[in-house]
């Protein structure tokens, strides 16, 4: 496959976030922590700490393939017990947004959940579990997905079929469409 | 006074009846005053900081602002752990940078000082005044329970965004539980990821953190898993049946929210508090209980009128499990 980015320039990209993370990649000495503690370790094609070393190596084409970056679960516990402090959860969710911009995605269905997540905020200011899964199975293929236990959760009135909305409409959506002019990173 | 500003969160009006049920129970028995935030929208939860770090900034900005304007001076208290990390995050880089603040300001087009302190459930019902409030008005004790208290990511990390002094061992649900009468297990996987969105959107690579949280609750001992969490709570409760059916050996682990306990113990019945509710059946667990500590209750009442000479009245009997 084509590299995106060739060394240098992600070198030039690795700094960049790690920049913006304030973290200092060279501080990184390999000790493995963060990857011992990782819940979703298993699926993960590269290591947290593996992203961390392939940053500081300019390696980023790496990075931004992998399925790591998509199917990190946000859950802080790398950077709870980092002897160094190394924000990997922000250097993630960085190298997931510079991705998204180029059209790079490993796991196609998380970012479809993420999409149809926003964009049913963008438009009712709440978030719709009912219609956040049925449009996500429709859209995804995996048409069954907890289908099992929707009728459960009707006869229990765990979910009602009714929307809940925002009053104000035009201003959720406003602020979204601003927050996103701007540019993902502030 | 009791008295908070409420950022309920959507789960509260769809998947978390028994949470809300509970709490609102709770909340008619001890005076608390909650003043909801009026037309709030949802905080961005796991999608917004995936996507766009502004968006995953001023979605929450905008419930903190109306929060300013409409109950100032009372801190937001929210009952989702995503909820509560979203306006926490909010909070911390407004106060943390001028020039991010007035940047938020500029995209919600409203005035936005981050003030007020971001409490989740946990601070609320840690409390000294609302946890005395709630000692007064129990009428039973769980007794012979044994729960483990499951706190998840958000309420304990980042520590700079949840102030927790001890992200990898928490007790502050632990403490609340315990005026119950229910016995809080030490445990391993209170603060363990249950992989919240990716249940959904990456189920092969996430149900085995479920299924890990389960194997670690009994190991230790635990009759049931307690949250403060619509999201976790669904995330354990709604899979718990799906992962037994895989396995060999099955698990027999209600998950309640800790608010359900705490109404039981004031004497709510089944309809007031949701247990009812569950996807995995949690009534049965609570009813054994209860009914054994009230025989044990009305046995010891019993003894102590015939040992008391002065005592010639009938033998009263205690308060009867329902």
């Amino acid at each position: 496959m084509d590299k995106i980015l060739n060394r240098a320039e992600g070198k030039l990209l690795a700094d960049k976030i790690a920049k913006e993370a304030d973290v200092k990649l060279h501080e990184c000495y390999q000790c493995g922590k963060c990857s011992a503690g990782c819940p979703m370790a298993n699926s993960f094609d590269l290591m947290p700490r593996q992203i961390v070393h392939y940053m500081h190596l300019g390696d980023m084409d790496e990075v931004l393939r992998s399925k790591t970056i998509w199917l990190c679960a946000s859950c802080h516990t790398c950077v709870e017990r980092c002897p160094h402090d190394i924000d990997i959860p922000t250097l993630i969710e960085k190298s997931r947004m510079e991705a998204q911009k180029r059209g790079i995605c490993a796991v196609r269905d998380v970012r479809l959940f993420n999409d149809i997540f926003t964009e049913t905020i963008r438009y009712t200011g709440k978030s719709q579990e009912v219609i956040l899964e049925g449009a996500y199975n429709v859209t995804s293929g995996h048409l069954m997905q907890d289908m099992v236990n929707v009728p459960l959760m009707l006869k229990k009135g765990i979910v009602r079929p009714e929307f809940n909305t925002v009053q104000d409409k035009q201003s959720i959506k406003k602020i979204m469409n601003k927050a996103e002019e701007g540019g993902a990173a502030l | 006074m009791m008295r908070y500003s409420y950022f309920p969160g959507c789960s509260m009006d769809s998947t978390a009846v028994t949470y809300k049920a509970s709490f609102e129970y709770i909340a008619r028995r001890i005076g608390l005053i909650m003043e909801e935030i009026p037309d709030w929208n949802c905080c961005g939860s796991t999608a917004a900081h995936t996507k766009n770090e502004k968006m995953a900034l001023a979605l929450p900005a905008r419930n903190i602002a109306l929060s300013e304007e409409h109950n100032p001076g009372l801190p937001i208290v929210t009952p989702c752990a995503a909820c509560y990390s979203r306006l926490a995050y909010s909070t911390y880089a407004a106060r943390n940078s001028e020039e991010t603040r007035k940047e938020i300001e500029d995209i919600i087009e409203m005035n936005f000082k981050a003030e007020p302190d971001i409490l989740n459930f946990l601070d609320l019902f840690g409390d000294e005044e609302v946890l005395a409030a709630c000692k007064e008005r129990l009428v039973r004790s769980l007794k012979g329970l044994k729960v483990a208290c499951y706190y998840g990511c958000l309420m304990s990390r980042p520590r700079h965004i949840t102030g927790e002094e001890d992200p990898e061992n928490p007790m502050k649900m632990d403490k609340i539980i315990e005026m119950t009468g229910a016995e809080a297990v030490e445990w391993d996987f209170k603060t363990e990821c249950c992989g919240a969105s990716h249940q959904v959107d990456a189920p092969k690579a996430a149900r085995p953190l479920i299924e890990k949280i389960f194997r670690n609750a009994r190991a230790n001992g635990a009759d049931a898993i307690v949250t403060a969490c619509p999201l976790c709570n669904m995330n354990l409760d709604m899979r718990e049946e799906e992962i037994n059916k895989q396995l060999s050996h099955k698990y027999n682990i209600p998950v309640f929210q800790f608010t359900e306990l705490i109404a039981i113990a004031m004497g709510a019945d089944a309809s007031e508090c949701g247990i009812h509710q569950h996807f995995f059946p949690a009534f049965d667990l609570i009813n054994q209980v209860i009914v054994k500590n009230a025989k044990e209750k009305a046995a010891m009442e019993k003894q102590e009128a015939k040992k008391d000479p002065l005592a010639d009245g009938p033998v009263v009997i205690g308060r009867a499990g329902r």
